[in-house]
């Protein structure tokens, strides 16, 4: 393996893992509130397609990128008061926000297949991209790249130390704790839901406006289902979370890998290869009953009704 | 002791409760409560179980509001909209079920209930400090509260609302959940507290505390107020009257036996668990016989329900002859095979564990009476588990309206009655009860404990655990206790004390040099 | 928020019923209104999606043929969702099941007797059976969320049939295109209806539904099932084995699912081609909460879910429309049921100023 091949491929993981990160910081904000929306696939789709769509017509990618999450928090919003105003099922819930999701965003973007646009190009920063093998991975990427940087910070720090990040945590732990002590259990959930659904937008927008400049129906291809399994591989934990999105990136590039070094494989068997990836990590990650227990939010997918 | 006189010059009151209504779906929870508090009083709210006292106290507390009447702070009407509301006037509340995060530490649990008022969490922690010491409350501001203790846990909902200027302090059947000589140091607080001049407000159903503590006491039943009294003059006969009405049989005492072979061996028992938040098991040893009551008294999450799950088949053990019924072996058996072998089980959560909610109480007898012959080849009959359930409903005198109602619309001692009816009616050869009369109204508590003493004159071997020493030393032929997981020994009732006990409960066993030491070890972790 | 929810004592059992209704009839307006919204006429259109697809015989046998895996899909997922085993690969079983079937059929080109095609449907159910019951193992072995791995398992499903479809098993005759061979007639199911597609597999649904229902009101094991699903303490401590309940769920579950995908291919289809299943696995998820998880109410929502694939189907040709619709109407009946079910257990109250609705 030579220098370029691994400068190349640790730049495409972390392209790669980038619209994974965003959508499981997302989510892992919305999880430890005590909220499980499986409906990430259904608005990372909305959000590509919306952010595609606006950028043709206007031209402009900023706001292509802003319109893709603002669809990500209107589709968290539809999930939200269904769940948390209505009080149904959030596990059911959520597949019906994928379902309606994926069936919308096609047929809205039945149209555009196919069209080109220009995508968002790479800045190299001069100098620190320079550095050998990880000058390209961390300082020659795009901007939602280096966005993803921030948003991983400002995430570690909302846990870490802030007064919001604590009443997550509680509102996730115990809301009826929480709901006694005056905490505003149902505005937190909304607001992580939401946060959730605008990270979900924005990949969705990385996805058709920056890693591949097109809209084609499904192609966020099962990435919000992995970012679920992600936070589990995360066990919650943030700092695990960019490590866990990047070696997915990694997963879903071994074509490239192959073809560097030269062996072919089936293109289908590589294109399971994130899928069986996932799986494997779950088992790995979850039959350590005592770890998952430690860190999984208490009140999880269980619906919580304010004076109940 | 000393006790205030308490004048009725309505300026002076703290807090006056007028006409306070409330109705929830099928029941009138609180029926025109009066109820009025001065400063520096310590005033009990008297009542059985379902009588409205939690109801009552959670519309003070501003968590939920009245249909009607008026709330009077300190001589102005107010509306109470929400906990914040309560707590910047002044108001602090101990919840029978604690109000704490779990993964945070202490420091964290007091920021969040302070709002805005916590400042920054380094100060908070000094301010935590300085007021634990000051009402002998000891607490380190950086644990975690799944490392604490239930007593340590109570200190911190205490000293949350210690923190800040505090007013008036309900505390919500504290006493619960402490050994009894834990209930002594709170008390003391307590007194102090009142000497301070804060009002407390000391929910209960024990009247022997309530006479060693309060002041004045507002007697509820059923929703309404039955009587107000100066508890150090008013015997507790006369209380407990106003509390279960005159109709209503108070327990008497029960002979007690000595039981003949062994029926259930218990050796060696040591238990890891996986779950994080659970009590580990420690070389456990006991035997109970048949025809006797054997009572495990302890404070809750010591042990009990890892203890239980070993015994039912839950928890597989790691040798078979840790856990044994008569001869043989059991401690590698799934519950079902060990219900074959004649074991009963009342577990301490009666819907959702005991009973499905969901589910018709004729579907509750076949939960686990599927082995007296209502399933033929797979399939049910629904014939005979008709019948079982119906008789169990009449000999228990379960009211309900029919064997289709639902578990989960069944009030809590009319459910129990139900549980123990069905074990029971399956002649089991040992029964487990965990907790077997919490949170049910004093007649059917009654009807639950002539149930057991019947079954063991018939010869069954009976393992009671329960968090009320009280009742333990009602039925129960021998007792003992366990601590972080630990036993003591056993004695029979007739020749301990509740204070020995209570002993025992905070891990002090027979040898008291050593037993000490260890008990320090275990609030240092 | 004006609408405050006011908990009833108990589940209504009259909503529960009145709730699918109410959402399919609140879906229709929805529908109406968006088709109008589009240039069309509501009511031209929406009788192009809903009646036109079933206005003649052919129209009828072929919801049939729709329906018979939607059904045997939902009545297994049922099952499973009763014992809050939360399967989400119906998909990647029927995948499987059309595969495993495929590969046998394959073997049998030349085969006249009578048992080759029940040969064929078995390896199907076998196959997706296989699939279900990995799942299951994973859960009870490893812990691992059975939402996430049969998600997964559907995606690598997928890609195995791609995979042989371009590669063992393609027609080595068939000029490259990624399709088997044909299977011989004694591989095919029988038609039911002469110059119509439907097939027999109708009959092995409606077969599954009474079982099921059967199994889960009579049996001891079917309340079992019920049992782990509303309380799974209550059913650990009554002696019920866990672990084996999970696994036969997803047995059954991934049989019918593998079944419906031998259906397919031996049915409708004939050869083993790269896309088997429009979504049945997904829309069989929705069937099952629609019905109730109650196999007649399957029974009813599989035959509407048919329906609007075929309104689907046909809006493309007739309105010029996105096939998309399909899942669009799909997605929106779900939601509109969840959200009308909260009528079971809520009433809905106008919160006035002082009409005070809280609950303990």
């Amino acid at each position: 393996m030579d220098i370029d091949l691994i400068t190349n491929v640790l730049y495409a993981m972390v392209r790669t893992g980038t619209p994974l990160l965003i959508v499981a910081l997302g989510e892992l904000v919305c999880e430890k509130s005590g909220v499980l929306n499986l409906g990430q696939e259904g608005m990372m789709l909305m959000g590509a397609v919306v952010g595609f769509i606006v950028t043709l017509t206007t031209g402009s990618l900023i706001l292509g990128f802003l319109c893709a999450i603002l669809a990500g928090i209107a589709m968290s919003m539809l999930f939200a008061g269904i769940a948390l105003g209505l009080n149904a099922n959030q596990v059911a819930t959520g597949l019906a926000l994928t379902i309606f999701g994926t069936g919308l965003s096609a047929f809205i973007g039945a149209a555009y297949v196919g069209v080109p646009i220009t995508g968002l190009d790479p800045i190299a920063i001069p100098v620190l991209s320079e550095i050998p093998i990880i000058g390209k991975m961390l300082f020659a990427q795009d901007l939602i790249v280096y966005l993803s940087f921030v948003i991983f910070g400002l995430v570690y720090w909302f846990f870490k130390s802030s007064r919001m990040g604590l009443t997550v945590k509680a509102v996730g732990e115990n809301p009826h704790a929480a709901n006694v002590i005056g905490l505003p259990v149902m505005r937190t959930r909304y607001l992580a839901v939401a946060f959730g659904g605008g990270m979900a937008g924005l990949a969705g927008g990385y996805l058709s406006l920056a890693y591949t400049p097109l809209w084609a129906e499904n192609m966020s291809s099962g990435r919000g289902w992995i970012a679920l399994a992600l936070v589990v591989f995360a066990t919650w934990r943030v700092e695990r979370v960019i490590l866990g999105a990047y070696l997915f990136g990694l997963a879903s590039i071994l074509n490239l890998v192959a073809q560097g070094l030269g062996y072919p494989v089936s293109p289908n068997l590589l294109a399971m290869m994130p899928y069986a990836a996932t799986v494997l990590v779950l088992v790995m990650i979850s039959s350590n009953v005592m770890k998952s227990k430690m860190y999984t939010p208490m009140w999880l997918g269980k619906p919580f009704h304010p004076h109940g | 002791m000393s006790r205030q006189q308490v004048e009725p010059a309505s300026s002076s009151y703290r807090l006056q409760l007028q006409g306070i209504t409330k109705q929830y779906p099928g029941c009138l929870a609180n029926d025109k409560i009066d109820l009025a508090i001065q400063a520096g009083e310590i005033h009990a709210l008297l009542g059985e179980n379902g009588a409205g006292k939690s109801t009552l106290m959670k519309m003070i507390y501003g968590v939920t509001k009245p249909d009607a009447g008026k709330i009077i702070w300190q001589g102005k009407p107010v509306v109470i909209k929400d906990p914040s509301m309560a707590r910047r006037m002044g108001i602090g509340m101990v919840f029978q079920h604690f109000s704490l995060f779990e993964t945070l530490t202490v420091t964290e649990n007091i920021a969040l209930a302070l709002g805005d008022d916590a400042g920054d969490l380094k100060n908070l922690a000094i301010r935590i400090n300085i007021v634990s010491k000051q009402y002998g409350m000891e607490l380190h501001p950086n644990r975690h509260i799944h490392s604490l203790s239930v007593g340590e846990r109570q200190r911190v909902e205490i000293v949350r609302c210690l923190v800040q200027n505090i007013k008036l302090l309900i505390l919500d059947e504290p006493t619960s959940v402490l050994t009894p000589q834990e209930v002594e140091s709170l008390f003391v607080t307590l007194r102090q507290l009142a000497k301070d001049g804060c009002s407390i407000l000391f929910i209960s159903h024990k009247l022997k505390e309530v006479q060693a503590l309060c002041h004045n006491a507002t007697i509820l039943r059923a929703g309404k107020v039955t009587g107000d009294c100066i508890p150090a003059e008013v015997g507790t006969t006369r209380m407990a009257q106003l509390m279960v009405g005159d109709d209503t049989p108070i327990s008497t005492d029960y002979p007690k036996s000595l039981g003949t072979l062994p029926f259930l061996i218990v050796k060696d028992l040591s238990l890891e668990s996986d779950d994080p938040f659970a009590a580990t098991l420690k070389n456990i040893n006991f035997e109970v016989r048949s025809g006797e009551i054997l009572g495990i008294a302890g404070v809750a999450g010591n042990g009990q329900e890892e203890l239980l799950a070993a015994l039912s088949g839950e928890h597989l053990l790691a040798r078979a002859e840790q856990v044994c019924f008569a001869d043989t072996a059991v401690g590698l058996l799934d519950p079902r095979a060990r219900r074959e072998l004649g074991l009963g089980f009342v577990p301490e959560e009666r819907l959702g564990r005991g009973a499905v909610p969901e589910m018709s109480l004729k579907e509750n007898t076949l939960l686990t009476g599927y082995l007296q012959g209502l399933v033929k080849n797979g399939f049910i009959n629904q014939f005979k588990t008709t019948q079982f359930a119906d008789k169990i409903i009449k000999d228990y005198k379960v009211k309900t309206p029919s064997n289709q109602a639902p578990a989960q619309s069944l009030s809590g001692g009319n459910l129990q009655k139900f549980i123990i009816g069905r074990e029971i009616m399956q002649n089991p050869k040992l029964l487990v009860a965990a907790h077997p009369t919490w949170g049910v109204d004093i007649g059917a508590a009654t009807a639950i404990h002539k149930a057991l003493i019947a079954l063991r004159d018939q010869g069954a071997a009976i393992l009671v655990v329960s968090e009320d020493i009280d009742e333990l030393f009602l039925i129960s032929d021998r007792l003992c206790a366990i601590c972080d997981g630990e036993l003591s020994a056993t004695k029979a009732t007739t020749a301990t004390s509740i204070e020995e006990v209570g002993r025992w409960m905070t891990g002090v066993f027979d040898q008291p040099q050593v037993a000490s030491e260890h008990a320090v070890q275990t609030s240092a972790i | 928020m004006f609408l405050k929810l006011q908990p009833r004592g108990a589940a209504s059992a009259t909503m529960s019923y009145i709730s699918p209704l109410l959402a399919g009839v609140l879906t229709l307006l929805t529908g109406g209104i968006f088709f109008a919204a589009l240039g069309h006429n509501p009511i031209h259109a929406l009788s192009i999606f809903l009646i036109a697809p079933v206005s003649d015989v052919y129209g009828f046998a072929e919801l049939c043929v729709k329906a018979a895996p939607i059904m045997l899909c939902a009545i297994g997922l049922a099952l499973t969702f009763k014992a809050q085993v939360w399967n989400i690969g119906a998909e990647g079983q029927l995948l499987m099941g059309g595969l495993a079937a495929s590969a046998v059929a394959l073997q049998l080109l030349d085969v006249e007797s009578g048992l080759a095609l029940p040969i064929v449907l078995f390896s199907g159910m076998l196959g997706g059976a296989a699939w279900g019951v990995l799942a299951a193992w994973l859960r009870n072995r490893f812990n691992a969320n059975e939402i996430l791995t049969t998600i997964m398992f559907n995606y690598i499903a997928l890609y195995l049939l791609l995979y042989f479809v371009h590669g063992s098993l393609k027609d080595p005759e068939g000029y490259g295109f990624p399709q088997s061979a044909l299977f011989a007639d004694s591989a095919l199911l029988p038609i039911l209806i002469e110059d119509t597609r439907l097939h027999i597999g109708i009959l092995f649904a409606l077969f599954a539904v009474v079982a099921t229902w059967t199994f889960l009101s009579r049996s001891f094991l079917g309340f079992q099932i019920k049992v782990l699903g509303l309380d799974s303490n209550a059913a650990k401590l009554s002696g019920f084995k866990h672990k084996r309940l999970v696994i036969l769920v997803m047995l059954i579950s991934g049989a019918l699912a593998g079944l419906a995908g031998a259906g397919e291919v031996t049915g409708p289809i004939g050869q083993l081609i790269p896309s088997i299943s429009p979504g049945y696995g997904y829309a069989a998820i929705i069937v099952a909460f629609l019905g109730r998880l109650h196999p007649v109410g399957i029974f009813f929502a599989s035959l509407l879910m048919a329906l609007i694939y075929m309104g689907g189907e046909l809006a493309q040709i007739e309105l010029k429309m996105p096939l998309a619709v399909t899942s669009l109407f799909q997605g929106m009946l779900l939601f509109y049921l969840l959200a009308c079910d909260v009528l079971i257990n809520f009433k809905i109250k106008l919160a006035g100023a002082n009409t005070q609705v809280e609950n303990v």
